[in-house]
């Protein structure tokens, strides 16, 4: 039971791994598209992540989903206690949907206008309350013995959490301006290396300021640190992709940059997850509250299957996500050719 | 106010907004492969326009659907923690099942319906427009088991106050699964069908792309009788699960109050609760009897069996399944007057049938949607039947402003998406398959048809 309880707490890290690897980027570009006003440049970065932000967006999901079905506890306690912010990511994300399929619809200005800033704002948003979320579950977050969330909304936005949600926000800004660096050429891949600088030069402070902050505040989460010494080597390489970015902005190579974002944000979330482990949402006011990986997961036979079945449908759906940016990408050529009969039509 | 009443007005305008898009996108999604299929087989220029153009239309339905389906998943935990902890070994399962071998499925290959026309061969389009309407027909089989397994829970023992899964089969087919979800699907191919044959009569009524409408008015009419028809022996078979394992529901979509044999069944009735009794009744004798159990004289449980505390509502499951039964006979006779019309020749001769065709686009929406009701309403007060009261669960710890807050958003929202979504399908309308005129319509570049 112990065995499956773990792998499903990895499998589902995995998911939302996935989500911050893969959605990371067109939310990024999305964040990113506020700082240009150039119509032909913002087409191009509509259109750079066009064949892929829904299926991105799917690994959030099918991270929820299998949160629900794993560890329904932890499912019911954040769901209903984050739930105005959660209701904004909701909002935000469904403008963001309708925004990246209506924008080019119609050809006129004012109509684009519109739909260019829930594009936007619609991605801005979620990028930083992710960080919130975070911040707020590595801090604690009051429980009562059943789990039910005992604090209100406006406590979920501490300074703490809110450093955090900077820091999330700098990161997809990073992964993005990576994505479009590799996905253009000219002067929109000059301005995406300024901006996916600026967001590096932004995330080293903001980085730094939070890690000290979690020592200060939150001392338990470097215990898992002191007793198995080998997990040192995640936020090592947090720490290399780091150190990598700059150096990859300056070659010419069109993926190094978007492989440092991957490494950095890859070395960072299992960082944060190894440090809650065994927690997953620790309760500020009473540890014994606390929902765990042993305490909040579903029964040894639904594990069982959904194991069962996630082990047929990975697989499958690695293969085709695959072959599909294999057919759409390459360098230059998914922003620059442009034919997409529904925004011709 | 009452959480429990927010929380339910929630769910029915989140889930009702919703269920408008599915079903439309389903249908169309297998017209769409049919139209894909035969430009494979015969590379005639009309099927590669037929496909473009309704492929259009439906990319913009998509997108909604998608939108809104994010709501629906967070929604058991956001509004239903109570319940979220009871169901979670069970219920969650099919959700995430839906993501991974649904979701994934149908919007990755969007991403080369929309995206890839001059990317991928002929055959690797077709194929992805065929993933796209399995992974959306799929998506609707996980949905549709979670939901029946609220309505006829099996497969599961309760231990500590969950319910825990014990046998995986009967929890995924238990009672109500296949009706359900023949119903439902079957539902969303006249719904798709009903949708391409109305537009196709706008443009007969116009006589514009006459050779255009005439295919796809074809095509949709044929689906429509097939569908409409097939309902007849699902519904039968969905009604008598109901009657056995929902007797309660059964009773009240019926305004059956008084258990009898020989029970009629009502074409007309003014049901009335705190008397008990259904008024002004207009119904066939027996028929009840002979549809709920195959025996004209088989005894039909009345509302009045029940304790009072666990009858539900009868008004309005009387009322929308009423509806329901009466619009899927509309349908059948509907279509079959097309067909008959098609054969002789004069369809795009009859201005009546073809205006009744285009106001009749919304008629399986509101179908779908009142048929949804007659099951969610009919099953009260349980959220999870027989086991878990709707009152308990919601979730706690949610005050009742933020969800109040949160309904205003939504139907602002929601209202705000249905206007834009009607608008950019009637400038789509307007500009036609015209703008598809070329064969190589994917790379005609600055045509300025912007609308």
């Amino acid at each position: 039971m112990m065995e499956l309880q773990i792998t499903w707490w990895v499998l589902i890290g995995v998911l939302l791994l996935g989500y911050a690897l893969l959605d990371g980027f067109d939310l990024g570009v999305g964040a990113l598209y506020l700082l240009t006003k150039d119509p032909e440049e913002r087409k191009r970065l509509i259109y750079s992540i066009g064949p892929y932000w829904d299926s991105n967006q799917v690994w959030l999901l099918t991270g929820g989903g299998a949160i629900f079905a794993a560890f329904p506890m932890v499912y019911a306690t954040v769901f209903s206690g984050f739930y105005l912010a959660l209701m904004l990511v909701l909002f935000a994300l469904i403008f963001r949907a309708v925004s990246l399929e209506y924008q080019h619809q119609l050809d006129s200005p004012g109509w684009r206008k519109w739909w260019d800033l829930g594009f936007g704002i619609g991605s801005l948003l979620p990028s930083i309350l992710y960080g919130v979320a975070v911040g707020n579950i590595l801090r604690g977050i009051p429980l009562d013995a059943k789990g039910g969330y005992l604090g209100d909304f406006l406590s979920l936005l501490n300074p703490y959490s809110l450093v955090m949600g900077l820091v999330s926000l700098c990161l997809f800004a990073m992964h993005g301006g990576a994505f479009i660096i590799s996905q253009s050429d000219g002067a929109l891949q000059q301005k995406a290396r300024r901006w996916a600088r600026a967001a590096w030069l932004a995330l080293i402070p903001l980085f730094l300021i939070g890690t000290a902050w979690s020592y200060l505040g939150t001392p338990r989460l470097f215990g898992n640190y002191l007793s198995v010494p080998l997990i040192w080597v995640l936020p090592l390489i947090a720490l290399i992709g780091l150190a990598y970015f700059p150096v990859a902005l300056k070659g010419g190579r069109a993926y190094a940059p978007l492989s440092a974002s991957a490494l950095t944000i890859f070395g960072l979330l299992s960082t944060l997850a190894a440090s809650l482990f065994p927690y997953i949402v620790p309760a500020s006011n009473n540890l014994a509250n606390s929902l765990t990986v042993f305490t909040a997961s579903s029964s040894e036979r639904t594990l069982m299957i959904m194991l069962i079945l996630a082990l047929i449908g990975l697989p499958i759906v690695l293969t085709y996500t695959a072959y599909i940016y294999r057919t759409f990408i390459r360098r230059g050529r998914s922003v620059s050719t442009g034919n997409h009969f529904s925004v011709k039509s | 106010m009452d959480v429990v009443l927010l929380s339910r007005i929630q769910f029915a305008v989140t889930a009702g907004f919703h269920f408008i898009f599915p079903p439309l996108t389903i249908g169309l999604s297998w017209l769409i492969v049919l139209m894909q299929t035969r430009y494979l087989q015969t590379g005639e220029e009309l099927y590669q326009r037929m496909t473009r153009f309704w492929l259009k239309i439906f990319a913009i339905t998509f997108v909604v659907g998608v939108a809104t389906g994010i709501t629906m998943e967070f929604q058991f935990g956001t509004n239903w923690s109570e319940y979220s902890r009871f169901v979670g070994d069970i219920f969650g399962g099919p959700l995430a099942a839906e993501a991974l071998f649904a979701f994934f499925l149908e919007s990755a290959f969007m991403g080369i319906l929309i995206w890839g026309a001059d990317r991928v061969s002929k055959k690797v389009y077709w194929f992805s427009s065929l993933m796209v309407a399995v992974g959306s027909t799929l998506s609707a089989l996980w949905i549709i088991i979670a939901n029946s397994w609220q309505q006829t829970p099996a497969g599961y023992h309760i231990v500590n106050g969950r319910a825990e899964l014990v046998d995986v089969k009967a929890a995924l087919l238990n009672a109500s699964t296949v009706p359900r979800y023949l119903h439902t699907v079957d539902g969303a191919l006249v719904t798709g069908a009903f949708f391409v044959m109305g537009i196709s009569a706008w443009y007969l009524l116009r006589r514009r792309e006459v050779v255009f409408a005439k295919k796809s008015m074809k095509y949709a009419l044929t689906l429509a009788l097939v569908a409409s028809l097939a309902q007849i022996p699902i519904g039968h078979m969905h009604a008598v699960q109901v009657a056995q394992t929902q007797p309660e529901k059964l009773a009240a979509i019926e305004g059956h109050f008084e258990t009898e044999k020989g029970a009629s069944l009502l074409l007309f009735g003014i049901p009335d609760e705190k008397a008990g009794v259904t008024h002004f009744k207009i119904g066939i004798p027996k028929a009840l009897s002979l549809l709920a159990t195959d025996d004209l004289n088989g005894e039909v449980k009345g509302l009045n069996a029940f304790p009072k505390e666990e009858r539900p509502p009868v008004f309005l499951p009387f009322l929308t399944f009423h509806m329901m039964v009466g619009l899927g006979t509309f349908f059948i006779l509907f279509s079959l007057w097309g067909i008959w019309l098609m054969r002789k020749g004069t369809l795009q001769d009859s201005p009546l049938f073809l205006k009744l065709a285009l106001w009749s686009i919304p008629l399986p929406l509101i179908a779908n949607e009142v048929g949804w009701i007659a099951a969610e309403v009919g099953r009260q007060p349980w959220i999870v039947y027989k086991l878990l009261l709707t009152v308990d669960g919601i979730s706690y710890t949610v005050p009742a402003w933020q969800i109040l807050a949160s309904i205003i958003l939504f139907v602002l929202v929601y209202s705000l998406l249905f206007v834009v979504w009607f608008y950019l399908l009637r400038k789509k309308l307007a500009a036609g398959p015209e703008a598809f005129a070329t064969a190589a319509g994917a790379n005609k570049t600055g045509t300025g048809v912007g609308v």
